[in-house]
């Protein structure tokens, strides 16, 4: 089937298969590694990423059921090199050591953050419960998300 | 030194992984790859009867199927174990072959039986659930206890009573004196359960055979390429080590479970040769779940001796060891070797004797996880030891003042001789508690708790101080218990011609920051700036023969032959520089990035001594240009970290759930580098034993079939869960290697787990529960809840 999405701002169109996943989509036929797969029961959050502004796990959708949708994946959140301040925040707090969820990570602080300004550590907690990490115990990148708030 | 080290310098290896530009296994392909998928067993324990590839092999898109048989026919067998023990009597330790794919029996769920390669992932999806494969199922053995009676049923032919080894440790003599003596016997009977390590990036692989050259290439999830690559060449497929290249490129996450050279790996990589293609295969997650070795799973009982005066006599324990349904790598040392000689703890225990069977099941493999048979240790001694001093009624902390070993710092005072085989190289452990009780502010924590009874509420403080041996290890030593391999690791340092330097390490970096803290080392050496300094790790190609990255021992054994790379550089530079100058080299010292004529201002900078080694116009006589150096660095003893930690929990009396209030830390190991990467490396560490205490663990049923293998029925700790830890530490340097440094990756996962138990059993110190299984799950606690009632 023709699926046609704009990624990071560039149009693309592909045909795929329809039992493609969205995350499958992105890696193999755009290139777009940065976002990861942990697992196989939408439980992990590594494949999250923006579709219309929402942050969905890119795992539990088809690639074509996202005709003409706007997607952000990690790849998108720097500008010009630059990180953004949220990327930032995780680097100034040390909030990732071997980076796997660290896509995942970005992309939910960035939707709380969205939503919640100023969200206290509770909401930092239970808008990121699913996305897994296994190297930090959660407790810089709880950090991370409150330095990005007083940034934002 | 200069001024980088102790430094909390920002991670350099951060942009890369925050703008999703790592670059994992998954994320490489090859042009004309194929991909695999293999056809595991859903039973645990089944005859196979046959394997009919005939419907699959013939789908469009299908290049070829494999069966056990093929690879029998080849000769290929699997992968081995890597360390002998053997048994009590002086038997060889029983060694089951562990065929890559099953020929004539299957002994767990997910035992691989066929390998399907396509053109694509989907199509071979397609066709492993096109092979038809007859089973005879048998009765299967979960509980290692239970498996080694007389008529289990048996997972080996040729492992009788499904015992691999029987072994012991320490006096059993002195010990049964101990207990005879006793005044008062401290005893607990344990299912250590089950873990599934779960690092969010599942194994893979992606294989290619060169036949212009007869050459392997194998990108791989690996924590240690380079002794995947001697496995590999020199045992599963018998190929010459040259012609194989093991690259592990960034790797998501480890806690043990990529250690191991597993079947999967080596079977893509022998069929990429047949095929005479690239052959991709990345594990989901079910498969991560049925095939990545799991961690623990001791049955044990054990008893602490203690005199009429509140001293510790005696430990005495006996474990069932689970090693799974087959060997893997370091499967028989981690119950043994890694866990055994851990039971002094930090007491003067006069006597101490362990006692371990280990034993064969139809589960999934079991090896290291993140502490590897030291969190079973510090589980069993600090659970007894809180135990007994609540039994008889005095402070757990105070009760492990009067009973630990006195501060001893390995150049004053010896090392600390143990019962279980191992020298303690320094330790205070009284400096870590007293440090902690203060930051917890102990005294206050007890009023609280007080406070928080008489309101109706159920409030526990539990302790957990541990000593642990890491930075593994002088191979001469390891060799002498049976390791099959040296623990030395390797660095080299190449200086450039324009004095940047590029590091080249064994060590694998999979989170723990090497990529910084080793930058750090040799930027604050040479008095250079870190973007100077770059380090390359994971490439068999590219870096010497080091062992990689487990048991805590990147910095203090990779670390170590890193500075021993540094000195040759400084050495040779100083001759040089000596050359240079018109004087001796011993009249030169090197500080902030200039070798110095001692009282002088004369001086020569480092840059413009490498620029001389490579452009040797004006040079010393019979010097070698060039400054490039690799070492090899073997450590005399282990590293010996050790802390105290307190939780502090709150549990709802209505639901049993368990919160963690506080948790407060208190770790020393030994000079540091980074805070920063050490702090993060010591709340990831808590943050697994707290998942064990409370959350996790493999649910098998009798028939084998492990209940939880995924995601969303095993429960990994997630943000809400974890409190914020409270992290400080004391420093005592290691007497014997050259940084002073031990380790931390393990530690959080060795400290938490008792912990955490430990402040609930005194949460529920009212409701006459001395005991509770692991996980700690509200069912299981509102259950001893209203049982108590």
């Amino acid at each position: 089937m023709k699926v046609s999405m704009t990624v990071n701002g560039t149009a693309y169109e592909h045909d795929v298969e329809p039992r493609v996943l969205l995350v499958q989509h992105l890696r193999d036929n755009m290139g777009l590694t940065g976002t990861h797969v942990g697992c196989d029961t939408s439980s992990c959050g590594a494949c999250t990423i923006l579709v219309n502004g929402e942050t969905v796990k890119s795992c539990t959708l088809l690639a074509v059921q996202c005709e003409g949708a706007e997607i952000k994946t990690i790849e998108g959140m720097a500008t010009n090199g630059e990180l953004h301040p949220i990327q930032e925040s995780f680097r100034e707090k040390h909030g990732l050591q071997c980076g796997f969820c660290t896509p995942g990570m970005v992309m939910s602080s960035w939707q709380l953050l969205d939503r919640n300004p100023k969200p206290s550590e509770h909401e930092i907690r239970h808008a990121i419960e699913g996305n897994f990490c296994r190297c930090t115990g959660y407790h810089n990148i709880v950090k991370a998300v409150q330095d990005a708030a007083t940034k934002l | 030194m200069g001024d980088l080290i102790g430094k909390s310098v920002k991670r350099v290896e951060d942009n890369r992984f925050l703008k999703g530009e790592g670059k994992y296994t998954d994320d490489f392909n090859m042009q004309h790859q194929t991909f695999a998928v293999y056809v595991r067993s859903p039973h645990a324990h089944a005859n196979l009867v046959s394997v009919d590839i005939s419907a699959a092999k013939a789908m469009a898109g299908v290049i070829s199927v494999f069966t056990g048989k093929d690879i029998k026919d080849a000769g290929i067998v699997g992968s081995i174990c890597g360390w002998q023990v053997d048994f009590k009597n002086g038997d060889t330790m029983k060694e089951p072959g562990h065929p890559i794919l099953a020929f004539d029996k299957v002994r767990h769920v997910g035992d691989a039986v066929a390998l399907v390669i396509a053109e694509d992932l989907g199509t071979a999806v397609d066709a492993a659930s096109a092979v038809e494969v007859n089973y005879e199922v048998l009765d299967a053995i979960v509980d290692p206890k239970a498996a080694v009676q007389d008529g289990a049923p048996q997972v080996h032919d040729d492992v009788p009573n499904n015992t691999i080894f029987d072994w012991e440790l320490g006096n059993k003599e002195e010990t049964d004196a101990a207990f005879e003596n006793a005044h008062h016997i401290t005893e607990l009977s344990y299912h250590n359960q089950k873990i599934v390590p779960n690092a969010i990036e599942p194994r893979a692989a992606l294989a290619h055979f060169d036949s212009n050259d007869d050459k392997y290439t194998l990108y791989t999830t690996s924590q240690n390429p380079h002794l995947a690559r001697l496995i590999i060449a020199a045992f599963v497929l018998s190929i010459p080590e040259h012609k194989l290249r093991v690259i592990a490129p960034d790797v998501g996450g480890g806690f043990g479970s990529k250690i191991f050279t597993y079947n999967d790996e080596c079977g893509v990589l022998w069929a990429s040769k047949q095929i005479g293609r690239p052959v991709k295969w990345t594990a989901d997650r079910t498969e991560a779940f049925l095939t990545d070795c799991h961690g623990r799973d001791h049955v044990t009982d054990a008893k602490l001796a203690l005199d009429a005066e509140g001293n510790i006599t005696g430990l005495r324990t006996k474990t069932y060891a689970s090693l799974g349904a087959y060997l893997s790598n370091f499967s028989t040392c981690i119950p043994t070797w890694l866990h055994g000689t851990l039971m002094q703890g930090l007491y003067t225990t006069p006597a101490v004797h362990v006692d371990v069977t280990g034993v064969v099941t139809n589960t999934v493999p079991v090896d290291a996880v993140r502490g590897a048979g030291r969190p079973e240790a510090s589980f069993c001694v600090e659970r007894l030891v809180e135990t007994a001093a609540r039994e008889i009624g005095m402070d757990p902390a105070e009760f492990r003042l009067k009973n630990f070993i006195p501060p001893f710092d390995g150049v004053e005072q010896e090392g600390y001789q143990t019962q279980v085989a191992l020298q303690y190289d320094s330790g205070n452990y009284e400096g870590a508690l007293k440090k902690v009780l203060k930051n917890a502010n102990y005294e206050k924590l007890k009023e609280e708790r007080a406070a928080a009874r008489s309101d109706g509420k159920l409030m526990g403080i539990g302790f957990s101080t541990y000593v642990e041996a890491c930075g593994i290890a002088p191979s001469a030593v390891v060799g002498s218990l049976g390791a099959r391999v040296g623990l030395y690791d390797a660095a080299s340092i190449r200086v450039h011609p324009t004095g940047k330097v590029t590091i080249f390490v064994g060590a694998h970096s999979h989170g723990q920051g090497h990529e910084t803290t080793f930058a750090q080392i040799v930027a604050d050496s040479f008095g250079i700036g870190m973007d100077d300094v770059d380090v390359l790790h994971g490439d068999t190609e590219k870096v010497p023969f080091g062992m990689g990255t487990y048991g805590s021992r990147s910095l203090a054994v990779c670390g170590s032959a890193i500075m021993k790379s540094i000195d040759k550089v400084k050495e040779k530079g100083a001759r040089i520089a000596a050359h240079k100058l018109e004087c001796n080299p011993e009249d030169l010292e090197f500080a902030n990035g200039s070798w110095n004529v001692k009282g002088t201002e004369k001086s020569v900078g480092f840059g413009d001594v490498a620029l001389t080694a490579y452009v040797p116009h004006d040079y010393p006589v019979n010097e070698e240009p060039g400054l490039d150096f690799a070492s090899f660095y073997d450590p005399t003893n282990f590293v010996y970290p050790f802390g105290a930690h307190i939780c502090v929990v709150e549990i709802d009396k209505d639901t049993g759930e368990v919160n963690i209030v506080r948790y407060i830390a208190v770790d020393d190991a030994g000079n540091i580098i980074n805070p920063m990467i050490v702090e993060g490396q010591v709340h990831g560490g808590i943050a697994h034993g707290i998942g064990q205490a409370l959350y996790e663990g493999a649910l098998y049923d009798d028939s084998g079939q492990l209940l939880n293998a995924s995601m969303l029925d095993y429960c990994i700790p997630r943000a809400d869960n974890m409190p914020f830890f409270e992290t400080d530490h004391t420093i005592t340097p290691c007497p014997h290697n050259p940084l002073g440094v031990k380790g931390i990756g393990e530690a959080g996962t060795i400290a938490s787990t008792p912990a955490v138990v430990n402040a609930v059993m005194d949460a529920l110190t009212d409701y006459g529960v001395k005991d509770l299984q692991m996980p700690l799950t509200p069912q299981r606690v509102w259950a001893a809840m209203q049982q108590a009632k």
